[in-house]
């Protein structure tokens, strides 16, 4: 159970996947600008990271390890998360338009962000069984949408400040993140 | 220049991937720890970008509109995990510090970017040259990030050591924090210099000293600096 747990906080906190693991950069700088945007990218990214971390470890359980195609899986995992992604569309919009509404643009987006196909392989990597899966994508898309709505508050104040010509736009945001980064170093003294 | 050298330049300095572009920032910021690391990463990239845009560039006229991306992501990828095969085969070491980021290269949007934007337009020759310009300036900024990164964190340069030891080296550089740092001081210093060349332009057009922070005109000017606070 322990253990359990210790996945969890190990992927939220501990290797941050943003801030320690630089997966999902692009959106992390992209999407932060705005509060309300970052928070619906957070919530989509932790349904579809879940499923597909579910997913592509049962694949590789069943279908790849048993045939021996290991050297398939980066082709299966991103066209599954690509396929993925389409029926939780299709499913979001038929049963809970509203949530369809709110996730909006972001569902698609998922598919070129490298989080959600690096926990897949990482899982796989790690042997992890399928709960260990479910849990470290669950751990990782949650430190991930705490990552990019603590940068998007951080940047609302940044906007409001006088910065010197030369840090707008991406430096002083890069900045920003590499102060979060320090900070969450502090977590890897956490220990069960 | 020939349009096949003006491919190069375009990748390598007008278009820089990374400085320019701001694309591919993930595996920047993850491998850029050491030097080697980066021209690991930068020519693995490379190798996969050339074949890529060959590929897509011979078969522009066969795939189909509609599903022009799936079959893009279809390909990268598998000549991904030829390119990931024979460098476990061949380059273990560089292998295994790369780890996780080389079958990512699926997902660098670089790769696709260069596929939807020149591959799937122009003739094999171009396509092949685009993809070595991009490649070539995206090994270039990841080695000059990772040579900077090496010497103010660990005090070496390509796993030599060139600081003496009397200066304890910053190893918050080659930590996750120093990365974001270093690529915010680039970035830094290309908007320095080409605001400075913004102003010089704005000089000679306006016959104004170009500073818009303090000038009147700054609202009407359609040269002034914009957009950074909007």
């Amino acid at each position: 159970m322990s253990n359990l747990i210790l996945i969890i906080v190990g992927a939220a906190l501990i290797n941050n996947v943003v801030l320690s693991q630089f997966l999902g950069i692009c959106s992390f700088l992209g999407v932060s600008r705005d509060m309300k945007a970052s928070a619906s990218l957070g919530g989509a990214v932790i349904f579809v990271m879940t499923i597909a971390s579910a997913v592509a470890s049962l694949l590789y359980t069943y279908v790849l390890a048993p045939l021996g195609m290991d050297f398939m899986k980066t082709i299966v995992f991103i066209l599954v998360i690509a396929a993925l992604v389409q029926i939780v569309e299709m499913f979001l919009k038929k049963t809970s338009p509203a949530m369809y509404k709110a996730l909006g643009i972001f569902l698609p987006l998922i598919t070129t962000n490298c989080a959600v196909l690096g926990v897949a392989l990482t899982n796989v990597q790690d042997g992890y069984n399928f709960i260990e899966s479910v849990l470290s994508g669950f751990g990782t898309a949650v430190g991930y949408t705490l990552a990019i709505v603590v940068l998007a508050s951080i940047r609302s104040r940044i906007n409001e400040e006088d910065i010197p010509a030369p840090l707008r736009g991406a430096p002083i945001v890069l900045i920003a993140a590499a102060l979060m980064s320090i900070a969450f170093m502090g977590f890897s003294g956490l220990s069960f | 220049m020939n349009k096949y050298t003006e491919r190069l330049y375009n990748g390598i300095i007008k278009e820089n991937p990374t400085m320019v572009l701001m694309l591919g920032m993930c595996p920047t910021l993850a491998v850029s720890t050491q030097a080697i690391n980066g021209i690991g990463m930068g020519l693995s990239t490379t190798a996969v970008l050339i074949l890529s845009n060959v590929v897509i560039s011979l078969l522009r006229k066969a795939i189909p509109d509609q599903v022009r991306l799936p079959s893009y992501i279809v390909i990268v990828a598998s000549l991904v995990t030829v390119t990931e095969l024979a460098m476990e085969a061949f380059l273990p070491s560089i292998y295994k510090a790369l780890g996780i980021f080389i079958p990512l290269i699926v997902v660098n949007c670089i790769i696709l970017g260069r596929a939807e934007a020149y591959a799937n337009k122009h003739s094999v020759g171009l396509a092949a040259m685009d993809g070595l310009g991009m490649g070539l300036g995206f090994t270039m900024s990841l080695t000059l990030a990772g040579l900077v990164r090496e010497i103010l964190g660990s005090g070496s340069a390509f796993g030599v050591r060139i600081l003496p030891e009397s200066i304890q080296p910053m190893t918050i550089f080659i930590q996750p924090p120093g990365a974001f740092l270093v690529i915010a001081l680039f970035i830094t210093i290309m908007n320095a210099i080409g605001i400075k060349t913004r102003q010089r332009k704005l000089v000679e057009s306006n016959g104004c000293d170009g500073g818009c922070a303090g000038c009147a005109m700054a609202s009407s000017c359609s040269k002034a600096e914009g957009g950074e606070k909007k």
